[in-house]
């Protein structure tokens, strides 16, 4: 889903892959014996960018994870304001960096004085929640779509299909914006920050189906044709056996890569949303949250700007480091 | 031809039939939603009952809302007229009603932004194109050259840097620190071409360097692909040079599907370009969109929803109608 930036809606990801299943045939004769999932581990492992990627990922994830003791060891509570790290007349933190010190690893807020690290340590886990969430919303909407368009083909295909493209055919940033700033600030008797964070899911997982959708339907189109499952068919299985147990183990791959490089652009767009003003609401530290905050100040306090800005940097590019790179060991022929 | 053309076209007008019911149906629920009421939103809160109620009536929002639609419909193709007695306000097609705030009628109102949002997108798709496919292709064809990974790593780290972010970068850089350049500003083209250009300068770059980056990447795979195919080595066997061979060949089949591409991205940033427009403080459709949606402002949101989803389906229906000529297979298809 490419509501968030303004970058690019269709990207080079969205181009069919080569079928799984005859790379796999290819592999096998070259090498014996290994499955695609070894080859594909031989290859990731030797891609040292990707793995780079990935462990920065997981580096990601354990900060998320490990918030509250971070912020316990290191930092200070989220919402505890510092007036005394803060120039009384500027109102731009005391110290050069934006007032980084030994106390305060990443400075201090302008004005308010609230330290950064625990902020971009628990805007780590908005970010990375609705990415994930989200992405994983789209790919079993697109999964299940998808299969159904490609398999059962005829009318299901059609309106699957139209609905996709006119999804794809949406103002969707715009829409996503509208949506989410007129929906309530807490439901489900979660607090003002879970509950949209929900919301953020359901829209940007709502909005990235059709990526996953079209990529399912055009595989499982090619899929269907095949010997094996013409074989199921024979021996007397029924759709729902060669859905789950012929079909989707050969969409695995793909499902796989596109849902990896899905979390960036979702992380992007959750970022754009907060920025926005419509995304998780103030005081509740997020990176898109804070970058606009900082538009009042980049011009006297840079750090303030540069650090959440930094950290989407960092983290959607390690993503696409490492998506790059399983798709690369998954499907050469797609490079 | 002419079929598929006139299908492309009743395509286009049907997704834009859908769309205007999707925006209406869903921002007619909101006030429902959120328990505020539109009459109220038109008016404001300090009025009495008997004029909100006569907004309520010349509005027609006490109709059912499949008549509203209808009207609505209606007031988009031939304009409608807003009537309690006699009291009659007539707005004129495409009439897509009036600001809740400013009292401003829709269409004219946003009519007015869309030059900011035009110079803007067009001005950076210009240098995107320019810059990413022409460095997409010098790389495809020094593939793993210095300047090929030099090339790439640049560009992934461009479509890993969202717009608010090197926006913000880039206006503390060449507008606050070194002084090159001017604020990002809006001057109109006929006024004073040369304070336009130095005004948008900033964002057409930073919007193209993001795309850029994304074209690179694109190009290069298409164009590694095609260089792989058979009908290249074909064209190679049989001694044509180098030059006939990728301007001739490679080029076309390369960067066709680039067309589609651009299409999509164009559609969306000509219906508001909201992150350029808020980072840079431009007053386009996107800007128009985020006060409007700040403020409550329904009818404004709607029609900028219904501009910008206009925008996307039309220049879609530009690249299904090139790619007739471009592509002959798509005509049977």
């Amino acid at each position: 889903m490419s509501i968030g930036p303004e970058a690019s809606i269709t990207d080079e990801r969205s181009a069919p892959t080569d079928d799984p299943a005859v790379e796999r045939a290819l592999e096998e004769k070259a090498i014996a014996g290994r499955s695609l999932r070894q080859i594909a581990w031989r290859r990731l492992k030797g891609d040292k960018v990707a793995l780079a990627g990935g462990i920065v990922v997981l580096v990601l994830v354990f900060i998320a994870i490990l918030a509250p003791v971070l912020t316990k060891l290191f930092g200070h509570p989220i919402g505890e304001f510092h007036g005394d790290k803060i120039d009384p007349t500027l109102g731009t933190p005391i110290g050069p960096w934006g007032g980084i010190s030994r106390e305060f690893l990443l400075g201090v807020e302008p004005v308010s004085g609230r330290d950064i690290f625990s902020r971009i340590v628990y805007g780590a886990q908005t970010s990375l929640s609705v990415a994930f969430l989200s992405a994983f919303l789209s790919t079993v909407l697109g999964v299940i779509f998808g299969l159904s368009a490609g398999y059962l083909g005829g009318w299901v295909d059609a309106v699957i299909s139209r609905i996709m493209d006119f999804l794809l055919a949406f103002p969707q940033l715009l829409f996503a914006i509208a949506l989410v700033s007129v929906l309530p600030d807490s439901m489900l008797g979660l607090g003002d920050r879970w509950s949209r964070v929900l919301v953020l899911v359901g829209v940007i997982g709502f909005f990235g189906w059709p990526y996953i959708g079209r990529i399912v339907r055009g595989q499982t189109l090619s899929l269907r044709e095949r010997e094996f499952v013409e074989a199921a068919k024979s021996l007397g299985a029924r759709s729902p056996r060669i859905l789950g147990r012929e079909l989707l183990p050969n969409l695995a791959a793909p499902i796989l890569v596109y849902t990896t490089l899905i979390i960036p652009t979702n992380i992007l767009t959750e970022a754009a949303l907060s920025f926005l003003g419509v995304g998780i609401p103030p005081p509740n530290p997020s990176w898109g949250g804070m970058l606009s905050d900082a538009v009042n100040f980049y011009r006297y306090d840079p750090m303030y700007m540069i650090v959440p800005g930094g950290m989407i940097f960092i983290t959607v590019l390690a993503f696409n480091l490492f998506g790059d790179g399983l798709r690369d060991a998954l499907d050469p022929k797609a490079r | 031809m002419l079929t598929y053309l006139i299908r492309r076209a009743v395509n286009a007008v049907l997704t834009l039939l859908v769309v205007t019911l999707v925006t209406f149906g869903i921002f007619f629920m909101v006030p429902k939603i959120t328990g505020s009421d539109p009459a109220l939103l038109y008016i404001g809160k300090t009025a009495d009952a008997a004029s909100v109620e006569g907004i309520r009536t010349k509005l027609g929002l006490a109709d059912p809302v499949i008549v509203q639609y209808g009207k609505f419909l209606k007031g988009l193709v031939a304009g409608r007229d807003y009537a309690n007695g006699n009291d009659v306000t007539h707005c004129p097609a495409p009439c897509m009603g009036y600001s809740f705030k400013t009292d401003q009628e829709v269409f004219p109102l946003l009519m007015g932004d869309l030059p900011v949002t035009l110079s803007l997108a067009l001005g950076a798709a210009v240098l995107w194109v320019l810059i990413g496919v022409s460095t997409g292709v010098i790389s495809a064809l020094r593939r793993g050259s210095l300047l090929d990974r030099a090339v790439m790593t640049g560009a992934l780290a461009g479509v890993s840097l969202p717009i608010y972010f090197t926006g913000l970068l880039a206006l503390s850089i060449f507008v606050y620190w070194l002084g090159w350049l001017p604020n990002a500003d809006y001057t109109s083209f006929f006024v004073n071409p040369l304070s336009w250009a130095s005004g948008l300068i900033l964002p057409w770059v930073t919007l193209a360097f993001l795309f850029a980056a994304t074209y690179a990447r694109l190009t290069r795979a298409n164009m590694l692909e095609t260089l792989g195919e058979d009908y290249i080595r074909t064209a190679r066997a049989k001694g044509l040079g180098e030059r006939t061979v990728i301007g001739k060949h490679a080029l076309r089949s390369g960067l066709t599907p680039l067309v589609t591409v651009f299409g999509l991205d164009l559609g969306a940033l000509l219906g508001g370009a909201v992150l350029t427009e808020a980072v840079f403080n431009l007053r386009g459709l996107g800007y128009q969109a985020l006060t409007a949606i700040r403020g409550n402002d329904l009818p404004v949101i709607i029609g900028v929803t219904l501009i910008a989803a206009f925008f996307i389906v039309f220049i879609n229906l530009i690249v299904d109608v090139l790619y007739g000529f471009i592509d002959p297979r798509v005509r049977l298809g």
